[in-house]
């Protein structure tokens, strides 16, 4: 694959290194001069001077025949702008940006720039997985459609332990797809009764996720 | 007419004052809050006191664009010193506030001339200034 990445900040550089080791044909763009010579000395004519959004430099780095483009600036309006060009003007079917600010992600999506990586959302998303006192993991999101699939373990004394799945009383838009026990797991019918200890796979509708927990929590303890 | 100004730099104070003599409704968005002396030098009363708003903000915070009052403004220049930004901002106007005008300027001739295609209203200074340049060069040949 012949792939342009723009920006030789850490992110960047260590990209480029990778994705040539692992044989593929990569230019990467950076703006600044003095950095430029530092990262020239390793990756040599592999490395452009340049602003990465002028769209002379990505012409003359071969955008045109680039089959991906990486946005890794920081700075989250020249990474959409780059993602855009890249893709609209000069049909470069995947694009991958990074974003610096999550809360610029809402931009991204607006303008069509997917995927966007913001290593914020991903030390979040990782804190969600490792640190159980928020009680479920996130298997899965869609964030188009406003679905996910969570992963939640049945509490001893939550209304849950011991009631069938019919019986759990779910807001609309969630369903039970499957329970995990001991081990393995099964996908189960209205009557299956849920126990402490099990752990209950969903999916639901973006935003429902305290509703749902409420279920599978210890009633809170009125001191 | 509301006119939402986001960048208050030479340009945008210049366009700010100019139409808020007209009698216009005028909002002004800055990064800098000193930017707000640009729109009162040369005169006595403060820009509020003339009537004109001023939000300390970056352009892509949605809240300061909100409370800049962007949910009902009929025009949108983006005039801060970044092209990219000025790109990205014009089109988070027109796509997400349906803002009917939005005009950006945009340096790079290159970059304005191909937004312009897209259904953006550019206008590049550079553009302008070459043209004029070139002008004044053979009128003087």
């Amino acid at each position: 694959m012949y792939i342009v990445v723009v920006g030789a900040g850490k992110v960047g550089w260590n990209l480029a290194r990778e994705l040539i080791g692992k044989g593929n044909e990569v230019t990467l763009i950076e703006s600044d001069r003095a950095r430029y010579q530092v990262v020239e000395e390793e990756l040599e004519h592999a490395v452009h001077y340049g602003d990465g959004s002028e769209l002379w430099v990505l012409e003359r780095a071969g955008i045109a025949r680039a089959d991906m483009v990486i946005a890794v600036t920081g700075d989250d309006e020249d990474n959409i702008l780059i993602c855009q060009v890249a893709r609209e003007k000069y049909g470069v079917e995947r694009v991958i940006s990074r974003c610096n600010n999550p809360r610029n992600l809402q931009h991204f999506e607006l303008l069509g720039v997917k995927p966007a990586v913001s290593a914020t959302d991903l030390i979040l998303r990782l804190i969600e997985h490792e640190v159980p006192k928020y009680g479920f993991l996130h298997l899965l999101d869609l964030p188009q459609e406003r679905l996910e699939i969570i992963e939640i373990e049945v509490a001893e004394g939550s209304p849950a332990a011991g009631s069938q799945v019919q019986e759990l009383g779910l807001p609309d838009g969630s369903l039970v797809i499957s329970i995990l026990r001991d081990g393995t797991g099964f996908v189960p019918l209205a009557d299956s009764v849920i126990e402490a200890g099990d752990e209950v796979l969903l999916v639901l509708d973006t935003g429902l996720e305290q509703k749902i927990m409420e279920r599978f929590r210890p009633p809170v303890e009125v001191s | 007419m509301f006119v939402l100004i986001v960048g208050c730099g030479r340009v945008g104070s210049a366009i700010a004052r100019a139409m808020l003599a007209e009698g216009h409704e005028v909002s002004v968005i800055d990064e800098d809050p000193e930017a707000l002396a640009l729109l009162e030098s040369g005169y006595t009363d403060t820009w509020e006191d003339q009537g004109g708003m001023f939000t300390v903000g970056t352009a892509l915070e949605i809240d300061a664009l909100i409370e800049a009052g962007i949910e009902r403004a009929d025009a949108f220049v983006a005039s801060t010193d970044g092209d990219n930004t000025n790109l990205v901002i014009a089109q988070i106007a027109q796509r997400r506030f349906n803002i009917p005008r939005v005009v950006v300027r945009v340096l790079d001739p290159a970059r304005a001339a191909w937004y312009a295609e897209q259904g953006l209203s550019t206008v590049s200074p550079t553009q302008k200034a070459i043209e004029m340049l070139e002008l004044a060069v053979r009128e003087n040949a």
